[in-house]
């Protein structure tokens, strides 16, 4: 495993107890530093079990993950790997601790033994990276659902991870909240070259990713970047995955012999593509 | 809406009294509530009301909302008033009628029995809505800690208190939605004999349930991953110091208990 | 069977400091078949609308009419007024509280005080409008199934009441696209089976785009627009302004009008968008 290496899961299984079936079977992936790789799955697909893994909340029945280096089934590892790779969940009103903002992106902090005087200024830029200082001494019931998991954001960052994992944090909120999260999240990626494994059933959020593994039935059944994995509409559908209008658009128009790019993602694109194909005539 | 509860209600406005070591006002507040019981005549409750009004107005507390945390006590204050006036015995009959008979000593002993359990909410409302429920949990924790050597839980007691005060509004916005989806399919909470009422209650007790069930395991988890595992090599976000406000308000106790004990000693 | 909304606001906590106005004189009526979208941003007053509309909330001032008996009348059989009205709250997977199925769907019929065979008939119904096997479900417990399976359950709870008139509060939120599919179909084929009238709240105009037949726009407590959708998605800056989506077929048909390009300024589905360009294509193509 090499420096750049942040997440390397090799031939994972995960079996939940009483489970028949793997959750997970023999998934294999590698993350690098500074990559957003989208997790796109319908519910069930295991990968919210992916997330937990790559977590050490749960250990590989079979197989061996290593994250930032660590091996999550040894004990030892457990708070080294958590304090590297944070974890934001689903339901935002289910994972702040604390009754204040501030207190709560402290608590990470708290439990790793940081100093005081050393918490308050880390608390502040976390605050500041997620913009919420204006929210630091509120109490989160007060806040709106994209504001909490900012707030959870914001907790994670403050422990200075190298991996932000989101396990669905989107899935609960409007679509504003969503943008508001999704827009936070993928700054921090870019601007602190944070590795990002964005787990989602959102395509349009996939859309953005660098890379996209898409998982069905337990087993990492496609992997590329946006524009490889959603030209693949058919296949895509059979998944029960959305894919983006405009590339379902473009399979359309191809299917009545359109010879249109198949990659087309958005509407700027498709908007360049007929331009294209349907020059305006001059004369008007 | 059900979110008129203002005991364990923080109220957050920067002010003296919120300021102050939450370990000092909380030993202060057990001072009060000594002093209360220490007051035995009208010139102690005035000067328990002054002392009460000077210290909601420095912690800047709307005194409506002061007021409102009496609320939910209404019945048990009227009972106390009227068992106490109706039941004490005296010498000095101020009114009689059919087997009625209230005395000057009843009427006193009312007055002040409610008096002191008024004080008594007053005094540990201004406590919870000037010391952020978490700040409140750290001083017992600390207070607590000598304990530990008995193995006593300090720390897990102080976190389970915190994280019951985080999801009291959450649970209450949920009851809300719960029941008001239930009288969409016909669930009917008001009438009916007792058995019946409580029997109505399960349609909204259930999923209560369920749902505190499910926030307590996500809850775990993000605990979990985000590194607690316990009390111990734990550090604190909030500091607490003693200051030289902390030692002023312990002055200013010393001199209400001392006043009190006086004028009860020269006045009775 | 109408609903009709007079001048309907609002005001919670009225007389406090802290009172808002969540609706703010809002008129319109809704007609048996209709298929009507509410759309607005989170805050807009949409959930408060949908709680007056079966007398959950009562009116600081206006009226709700049914039928053209008013919904807070003094007179009014409000229980029986609002067994007309299903109203299916945002995550009523979370209501479910039964042992099985079956008896958590019979609640509502329960309450209705029908007999037994007339429950049974409805639980069954139900359950097929939803498209949940009774023989495999009805005896599960409603805890053992998928978030998707769950929200069916509560659903179907609510259709067992029989109400003339389905309100739903965003009926996709959190579900992944096959949940999400499920419910729509299902939604669909309550309006042409069934002419059940159905309102819906949502935040997602593609799924407005496929399913109403109208539109009311809600900001700040107020109706600034009720049309049809292709009136209201032909105004994307409206939509834009008050912090809503427009679908991508009209996004892209807007922004190829900007170009130049002569499309009709009012298509929002797919469908019309795909033929509109193989048209131009075709036109375009020298062959």
């Amino acid at each position: 495993m090499d420096q750049q290496t942040r997440i390397q899961a090799d031939q994972v299984s995960y079996t939940y107890e009483e489970a028949a079936a793997p959750a997970l079977s023999k998934a294999s992936v590698t993350i690098r530093e500074g990559e957003f790789v989208a997790v796109l799955g319908h519910n069930g697909s295991g990968k919210s079990t992916l997330a937990k893994l790559l977590n050490a909340l749960y250990v590989p029945t079979e197989g061996k993950i290593l994250v930032c280096g660590f091996d999550t089934a040894q004990d030892s590892h457990v708070w080294e790997i958590r304090r590297r790779a944070g974890m934001i969940f689903q339901n935002p009103d289910n994972q702040i601790v604390a009754t204040i903002v501030k207190e709560d992106v402290a608590f990470g902090l708290e439990n790793l033994g940081v100093p005081t005087e050393e918490m308050i200024p880390r608390v502040e830029s976390a605050l500041a990276a997620v913009h919420m200082s204006r929210f630091a001494d509120s109490a989160p019931h007060m806040l709106s659902g994209g504001q909490k998991q900012r707030v959870a954001v914001a907790g994670i960052l403050a422990m200075e991870p190298s991996v932000l994992i989101a396990d669905e944090a989107t899935a609960m909120l409007d679509p504003s909240g969503r943008r508001e999260v999704l827009d936070t999240v993928r700054a921090l990626n870019r601007q602190k070259g944070i590795t990002v494994v964005w787990i989602t059933h959102f395509m349009e959020e996939a859309a953005e990713a660098d890379r996209i593994l898409v998982i069905s039935d337990g087993q990492i059944v496609s992997e590329g970047t946006p524009r490889e994995v959603f030209p693949h509409v058919d296949r895509m559908r059979e998944l029960h995955l959305d894919v983006p209008r405009m590339t379902a658009l473009a399979a359309d128009l191809r299917r009545e012999g359109m010879p249109i790019r198949e990659d087309v993602l958005t509407v700027e694109e498709m908007v360049k593509e007929v331009e294209r194909l349907c020059p305006l005539k001059s004369a008007t | 809406m059900l979110n008129n509860i203002t005991m364990g209600q923080y109220y957050p406005v920067d002010s003296p009294v919120h300021r102050l070591d939450p370990r000092v006002k909380l030993i202060l507040t057990i001072a009060f509530i000594v002093a209360v019981f220490l007051v035995h005549t009208i010139w102690g409750y005035l000067l328990i009301a002054g002392f009460v009004y000077a210290v909601s107005r420095l912690a800047r507390l709307p005194l409506k909302m002061l007021i409102r945390g009496l609320r939910p006590l209404r019945m048990i204050l009227l009972l106390t008033f009227l068992l106490n006036l109706f039941f004490t015995a005296g010498d000095t009959v101020l009114l009689s009628f059919w087997v009625i008979r209230i005395t000057r000593e009843a009427l006193r002993q009312a007055v002040f029995y409610s008096l002191r359990l008024v004080f008594l909410v007053l005094g540990t409302s201004i406590l919870t809505l000037t010391t952020s429920p978490v700040a409140l949990s750290d001083a017992l924790e600390i207070l607590l800690s000598p304990l530990k050597k008995i193995h006593f839980p300090a720390h897990e007691l102080a976190m389970m208190m915190t994280i019951a005060l985080r999801f009291i509004p959450t649970l209450l916005d949920e009851t809300d939605k719960i029941m008001k989806a239930q009288m969409a399919r016909g669930a009917d909470f008001e009438s009916g004999n007792l058995i019946s009422r409580a029997k109505s209650m399960i349609p909204l007790l259930v999923p209560l349930f369920v749902s505190a069930f499910r926030r307590a395991g996500d809850l775990a988890m993000a605990m979990e991953s985000r590194c607690y595992h316990g009390g111990e090599g734990r550090t604190r976000f909030r500091v607490l110091k003693l200051t030289r406000q902390d030692a002023l308000a312990c002055g200013c106790m010393a001199l209400l208990i001392g006043l009190i004990v006086l004028e009860g000693i020269l006045l009775r | 069977m109408s609903i009709e909304v007079r001048h309907l606001t609002h005001t919670y906590g009225e007389g406090s400091a802290l009172s808002t106005v969540a609706l703010n004189d809002i008129s319109f009526t809704i007609q048996e078949g209709e298929f009507v979208g509410i759309v607005g941003h989170t805050g807009s007053g949409k959930s408060t609308l949908v709680q007056h509309l079966n007398g959950l909330l009562k009116p600081t001032s206006g009226q709700v009419l049914v039928d053209g008996e008013d919904l807070n009348g003094e007179k009014v059989n409000r229980r029986v007024l609002r067994q007309r009205i299903g109203l299916v709250f945002q995550y009523p997977e979370y209501q479910l509280f039964e042992e099985t199925v079956a008896k958590d769907i019979a609640f509502g019929p329960k309450n209705q005080g029908l007999s037994t065979a007339k429950i049974d008939a409805r639980v069954h119904h139900a359950m097929e409008s939803v498209h949940l096997d009774y023989q495999k479900y009805a005896e599960k417990s409603p805890f053992e199934l998928s978030g998707g399976q769950m929200r069916r359950v509560a659903i179907a709870g609510v259709l067992a009441m029989a109400p003339k008139v389905l309100i739903l509060d965003e009926p996709t939120a959190g579900l992944d696209p096959r949940g999400r599919d499920r419910i729509l179909s299902m939604l669909e084929e309550l309006r042409d089976r069934e002419h059940t009238t159905i309102l819906m709240v949502s935040h997602s105009m593609e799924d407005m785009a496929r399913l109403a037949t109208r539109l009311l726009v809600i900001a700040e407590g107020k109706l600034v627009a009720d049309d049809t959708p292709r009136a209201v998605f032909a105004r994307p800056d409206l939509l834009t302004r008050i912090g809503l989506d427009v679908p991508e077929a009209a996004k892209l048909c807007a922004a190829l009008r900007g170009k130049g390009y002569d499309l009709p300024p009012d298509l929002y589905r797919m469908e019309e968008v795909r033929n509109a360009l193989l048209a131009l294509w075709k036109g375009a193509d020298p062959c």
